[in-house]
């Protein structure tokens, strides 16, 4: 299951090449197929180790916006926090499964993340090592790392734990307004961590983290200004 | 002298009753052919209806396996953008597009737009060289980069020459060409792009401050590219206009069905439901504590009845916006658009600007500036807009997730990267209608979300063809933007069932009578209408009597029907779903309009002609 799209594609590739009696057409079609994922595979060499970097940090930075939101629903947050906080749960889940993927056919570790309540964790599974399941007959999850909860904390906008025990113990009015400010803090750390990524030399040259890099931004930067608005509104309010 | 009397009323009829198409609302259907496509790269299962795909041609062997992209179209032309260049098609005969000209020069997400013997490519990614090269820039300073707008000279089409680069600060993530009625001598480009701002030492004056720091900041503007077409090498950034300035308070579009019960839940509860601005609140009860104490006192009352606790009420709106007042602060809203439509034949531009939509005047192609903003708490990114013909209705699409992600899940809710529909009055202010989105659940391996289309002219409805990456195209009806429904679709199995791949159509438009889809990894469809309960084949017939020089999407054109037979017939038709006459008197008039047709006389073709010119 878990074989890598490098050893499946190139091993299609060889399959195209004994298939020399095939019709023109679809020798035509099936050669370039080959060669649609050839190129996708060629382009998966195109990281620098920032990359890497910069996916398992926003794994993790992702992760506790998954936790903070996660309290909307149980501490009476109003509808248009409990909207947002289900927005930044859908959509950070599948930028989270998103950047596992990208580290996963890049060979490299995946991080799996659980979340217990306001706890964190992280565990590391060696894909590489996985590919070679097979052959090595061995089991790896033995190698996993398991993480102490305190993955990531220092990246710039990540709650202490002091600070998500307080908004965990929030509620109402209170909860919208530090879910809000936190929120903001924790979103204008993600963008800092993707401007830092484009000053790095060598990093996001393949389209595929431009694009993963690029979305976080502009989507995170969207969503603050979203959250200032509403932090100005209830300021007016409370 | 019946004949033409006949033609004439039904047209006169036909145009004076407003459309109402009255089909069924549409919600997520969960029975539907598009639902377990088998998965596939040139061979993925299909499902289509009231189309007919014309034919599918795949990439060339350099640009497979690389993201295809927008897509522009000049005489018999579709050029393509792809992140390594530009493919141009020849599409003579629509049912054999040849390959004219394929020009590698890397760059995401190469938005092109034509214009005379000019081609415009967007260039955004870190990546993009300045001589074309395919190696990419590694370092984050390099005076190789390319992020901004290519321009080709392509008086010979099959020989584009790379004659000119207008760098900018953050790329170009797309393009919009506007050609404005009065200027025939330059056009422009307005540059969007929301990529980092790059560091003044790769780009001169670049600063990715806050404006309030630094008045040079590249944030909080777009860029203007004035092109001389007798010179387009001078060819330069004009203004900067910064027409987000002031846009703090999100007008909102008010509260949906299930929000406006709960409201009225609430209310009914006793609770302080207020509107401001369009914006509904529950009022916290010590709000309303101190509030009504502080109102009370300031109107000398010591002992509020229930008429004061009701006036109390109607006065909190008031009371609440007073105390918004000011507002200030540092600068927030949106910092750059994502795409701009512009519409030049009637001065405006719909402008979908990160949390906003934004409706712009651009009489001075130099200087646009805001007219109305609509925000939407649904709407998570706004990415393109369209609007209908007569200019009285405008679409934005969110592309929520920003197309990588699966967001057509059966789980992801229906008003969540759709589109949103709003009427635009007499005062250029826009009411929000409803929202539209692919009405069928896809896969998770399929990213899907709302993205680009156009308008197929079909004459006096609004029809719009539209891009849903792998979920396909679908064409729908928003003539009554309170009800929009799905008339068409097209739609393939994923590109892989093992990992989501990247694929689908990048954007889909219509172009003297065939529909052209950007599938990002599958190369160019082709597409054709058939006629359905939904369409008829006068209407289609209709359609393709509108004949384009070019089209960039994003720079909508005014459609305009010449008379024909087939004009009349479309009316007709749509007389006839709307019930507007008795099953004899659709006959009759069908009876005299091929009639007419037969006796063919120059005479009867130009009363046609006045009679629709006066109606116009």
């Amino acid at each position: 299951m878990s074989m890598s799209l490098v050893s499946k594609h190139s091993g299609f590739l060889l399959l195209i090449s004994l298939c020399v009696a095939a019709p023109a057409v679809s020798q035509d079609s099936a050669q370039l197929e080959a060669l649609f994922w050839a190129r996708k595979d060629s382009a998966l060499t195109r990281f620098s180790q920032a990359d890497v970097d910069f996916m398992n940090g926003m794994i993790a930075h992702h992760a506790q916006a998954l936790i903070m939101s996660s309290f909307a629903e149980t501490n009476q947050a109003s509808s248009s926090i409990r909207v947002l906080a289900a927005r930044i749960i859908n959509a950070q889940n599948d930028e989270i499964r998103i950047m596992k993927s990208w580290l996963r056919k890049r060979n490299q570790p995946v991080p799996e993340i659980r979340i217990e309540g306001r706890s964190l964790m992280i565990h590391s599974t060696d894909h590489a090592a996985h590919t070679d399941h097979a052959d090595h007959g061995t089991d790896h999850a033995d190698h996993m790392d398991h993480g102490s909860g305190h993955h990531g904390s220092g990246m710039p906008g990540m709650l202490t734990d002091s600070q998500l025990k307080e908004l965990e113990m929030a509620t109402g009015a209170e909860f919208d307004r530090l879910f809000l400010e936190y929120m903001i803090m924790h979103h204008e750390g993600a963008v800092y961590m993707v401007r830092e990524l484009f000053d790095t030399d060598g990093a996001v040259t393949g389209d595929d983290t431009y694009k993963l890099a690029a979305d976080i931004h502009v989507d995170q930067l969207t969503e603050i200004d979203r959250m200032k608005l509403i932090l100005e509104r209830f300021e007016t309010l409370h | 002298m019946t004949i033409r009397y006949l033609l004439f009323a039904t047209f006169f009829a036909v145009l004076m009753i407003k459309p109402n198409i009255g089909f069924a609302q549409q919600a997520m259907v969960l029975e539907d052919d598009r639902i377990g496509l088998e998965a596939g790269l040139f061979d993925a299962e299909e499902a289509i209806w009231n189309l007919h795909k014309v034919t599918s041609v795949a990439p060339p062997e350099d640009f497979v396996g690389v993201t295809n992209s927008d897509l522009a179209f000049k005489d018999h032309y579709v050029f393509q953008g792809n992140y390594n260049g530009v493919q141009i098609w020849d599409v003579s005969d629509p049912q054999n597009p040849v390959l004219a000209k394929e020009y590698l020069c890397p760059a995401s997400q190469s938005d092109v737009s034509v214009y005379g013997d000019l081609l415009f490519v967007s260039g955004e990614g870190t990546g993009g060289r300045l001589d074309c090269g395919t190696q990419g820039v590694e370092e984050s300073v390099s005076a190789d980069r390319l992020r901004g707008i290519r321009i080709f000279d392509i008086t010979d089409i099959l020989d584009p020459q790379y004659i000119h680069n207008i760098q900018t600060c953050r790329g170009s993530h797309t393009h919009s060409l506007l050609k404005h009625p009065g200027d025939d001598d330059n056009v422009y480009v307005y540059v969007s792009g929301s990529a980092p701002v790059r560091p003044a030492e790769e780009l001169p004056g670049c600063s990715g401050m806050s404006p309030d720091d630094d008045p040079e900041s590249a944030l909080f503007r777009i860029e203007v590219i004035k092109v001389p077409l007798s010179d387009p090498m001078q060819a330069a950034i004009v203004s900067s206009p910064r027409i987000f300035e002031d846009l703090t308070a999100p007008p909102v579009h008010g509260p949906t069905e299930a929000e406006m019960a709960q409201f009225e839940e609430a209310r009914a509860r006793g609770e302080f439901v207020v509107s401001v601005a369009g914006s509904y609140f529950t009022l916290p009860d010590r709000y309303v504590t101190s509030m009504s104490a502080s109102y009370f006192e300031s109107e000398g009352i010591t002992e509020p009845t229930v008429a004061d606790t009701n006036a109390f009420r109607e006065a909190l709106p008031e009371i609440i916006l007073g105390m918004m007042g000011g507002g200030g602060g540092e600068e927030s809203g949106p910092d750059q658009c994502h795409d701009i439509t512009l519409y030049p034949e009637i001065g405006l531009a719909g402008g979908a600007c990160e949390g906003y939509g934004l409706l712009l005047d651009i009489s001075d192609p130099v200087n646009p500036f805001r007219i109305d903003a609509v925000a939407d708490s649904n709407f998570s990114y706004w990415h393109s807009a369209t609007f209908n013909n007569d200019g009285s209705k405008i679409l934005f699409t969110d592309e929520w997730g920003g197309g990588g992600g699966p967001k057509c899940r059966e789980t992801d809710p229906m008003e969540w990267g759709a589109n949103a529909y709003f009427t635009i009055d007499d005062e250029k202010k826009m009411h929000f209608k409803s929202y539209y989105k692919l009405p069928v659940p896809q896969t998770e391996m399929e990213n899907c979300v709302a993205h680009n289309g156009s308008l197929i002219p079909v004459p006096g409805r609004d029809i719009f063809v539209q891009s849903w990456y792998q979920g396909g195209i679908s064409i729908s009806d928003w003539t009554d933007p309170s009800n929009v429904i799905e008339i068409a679709y097209h739609d393939r199995g994923p590109v892989s069932g093992d990992e989501m791949t990247m694929g689908g159509s990048w954007s889909v438009y219509w172009y003297n009578g065939y529909i052209y889809s950007s599938e990002i990894a599958r190369g160019l469809d082709v597409f054709e209408l058939v006629p359905s309960e939904f369409l008829t084949a006068n209407e289609i017939a209709a359609a393709n009597t509108v004949e384009l020089d070019y089209l960039n999407a994003q720079g909508q054109p005014t459609y305009k029907w010449p008379p024909s037979f087939a004009l009349a017939r479309a009316h007709v038709d749509q007389l006839e779903r709307r019930q507007g006459a008795s099953a004899e008197e659709i006959a009759n008039l069908r009876a005299e309009i091929d009639e007419a047709e037969q006796l063919g006389s120059q005479d009867v073709v130009l009363r046609v002609q006045e009679f629709i010119e006066s109606q116009d």
